[in-house]
């Protein structure tokens, strides 16, 4: 947490140094000296590398997480796709992408009408507070989404100073 | 036992970590399957009926294969041990066992195995109540241990009781602050990823208020137990348990 | 040595969704932490997760370093028939941990 309390100084420092016309510059210069940080562009460009150029729509899919988490370092997940998973119309794949840790992917599954019923939990971590996007790919070729907004708090007395 | 120290929680207040921590990790320690700490207890039956070192003895040799003759066992650790006079924790007293009786080496504090016997052996007392022997000879141990409870330390200058008895229940950075009751050990932090044992949680308390803290198997740390377990005296043993 | 544990209901009716849950013990070293030296500690996680069903495969899974130590998956399948359910974790260095659990489907 310290890491990001530092970043924001420097933040706030380059943009008082580079004045207002500077800002937007400033601020995308910043992506780029951030290094193995996930960003939101970073994300977009994986879940382009997923969907290619077709549309994705909020809607069919359900992502569980704690709005508050304990720790980071262990957070549940479920996600659930509405989907009745026969042979004419099923789930073939669910993504999960985060924002802010070091790489924008989490997990992927791969499913078919076999599964019976689209609802996976796992566990993943979240370096920040941050927003949790999951991404149904059907079989009818259509993407469908849900983002959730995460905050992950900090854990007190631990072994090594953060 | 007797009744509760002055500016101790009172019997009736208390509670154990698990009702301070989110329904989701709550579950997490419930389901057998979802509790990553059965690992460790897995292990540990393993282990368990493994023979060691040059007697070529396993634990299952002398106690039984189920691990059933370890029933209450570690609700009533630490217990105090005639040859060396002084209380000794259950991790100990497996490696008092490994080398006097298989004649092996003592595994180290933290390491995977003592972890997962210590696990295989508290699981065995899960939903015991944690029953403190009534031994006389513990008595100037656990007072050690109380006043250390109670002792300001670290650059902090801050004592156990002051955020264990007096704080419980409000937040410490972000974290809900427990009551301290030593039901779960060893246990699955999820800060940790891992399980570890009570001395690795005082460790990180200690590390919290900036106070140097104990070497593993000091003394200290078997005072400060002896003492939690008096306080918890009652409480239902949740081994492995998983907390934040 | 890799454990793992597997909830598979032992019995069950054709055609009934059956719900499997699978945890294993594994790091997870996601290559971005230092150690007490300040180093980074090499990668090294499970990439991979398949669960096939009398061989064919029902359920496979991609992980990423932001997958919690551990890893815990649960699931859905369709009881089909009588068999043997196969979990195949893979990790970085190609290395597979393989677990077996039977179903009986009447």
């Amino acid at each position: 947490m310290k890491c990001e309390a530092r970043n924001a100084t420097t933040r706030r420092r380059f943009l008082a140094l580079a004045g207002g016309a500077m800002g937007a510059f400033g601020a995308a210069s910043l992506l780029t000296v951030r290094p193995a940080v996930a960003t939101p562009a970073s994300m977009a460009a994986a879940i382009r590398e997923v969907v290619g150029e077709a549309p994705v729509r909020p809607g069919k899919i359900k992502l569980d997480l704690p709005p508050l988490v304990e720790n980071g370092n262990t957070v549940p997940l479920t996600v659930t796709v509405d989907s009745p998973m026969t042979a004419a119309s099923y789930v073939k794949r669910l993504h999960i992408f985060n924002e802010k840790n070091p790489e924008p992917n989490i997990v992927t599954f791969h499913l078919g009408p076999r599964a019976g019923r689209a609802n996976i939990s796992t566990r993943i971590r979240l370096a920040d507070t941050q927003s949790v996007i999951a991404i149904a790919e059907l079989s009818d070729g259509s993407f469908w989404s849900e983002s959730v907004d995460v905050i992950v708090t900090i854990a007190a007395c631990t072994e090594e100073s953060k | 036992m007797a009744a509760a120290y002055a500016g101790e929680i009172p019997l009736s207040e208390r509670k154990s970590g698990y009702a301070l921590m989110s329904r989701d990790t709550q579950k997490m320690q419930d389901d057998r399957t979802a509790n990553p700490g059965t690992l460790w207890v897995l292990e540990g039956e393993t282990l368990w009926s493994q023979k060691a070192g040059s007697a070529a003895k396993s634990c299952a040799g002398c106690h039984g294969n189920s691990g059933s003759s370890m029933t209450g066992v570690a609700a009533r650790y630490p217990a105090y041990n005639t040859t060396l006079r002084r209380p000794i924790n259950l991790e100990q007293r497996i490696n008092i066992c490994r080398t006097e009786r298989q004649h092996a080496t003592a595994f180290a504090y933290e390491s995977k195995e003592v972890l997962a016997l210590s696990a295989f052996v508290g699981s065995q007392s899960l939903g015991r109540k944690i029953a403190p022997p009534a031994d006389k000879r513990l008595t100037p141990f656990r007072n050690t241990g109380r006043d250390l409870f109670d002792l300001r330390q670290g650059q902090l200058n801050l004592s156990c009781a002051q955020c264990h008895n007096d704080n419980w229940s409000r937040r410490l950075s972000g974290a809900i602050i427990p009551q301290a009751h030593p039901t779960g050990y060893p246990l699955y932090r999820l800060e940790w990823q891992s399980l570890g044992s009570l001395q690795r949680r005082l460790r990180n308390c200690l590390i919290g208020m900036r106070a140097e803290p104990f070497e593993y198997g000091a003394p200290e740390y078997v005072a400060l137990e002896l003492y939690l377990m008096s306080r918890a005296r009652g409480m239902r043993i949740e081994t492995p348990a998983v907390r934040p | 040595m890799a454990r793992a544990l597997i909830n598979v209901p032992a019995k069950a009716t054709r055609g009934q969704v059956i719900e499997i849950k699978t945890l294993i013990s594994h790091p997870m070293e996601t290559g971005y932490r230092p150690d007490y030296n300040g180093k980074l500690v090499p990668r090294d996680i499970i990439n991979k997760f398949v669960c096939t069903y009398n061989g064919t495969e029902v359920f496979r899974a991609d992980l990423h370093p932001a997958i919690a130590a551990n890893p815990f998956i649960s699931f859905y399948t369709v009881a089909t028939e009588s068999g043997v359910l196969t979990f195949t974790w893979t990790g970085d260095d190609g290395k597979s941990f393989v677990e077996k659990a039977s179903i009986t489907v009447a």
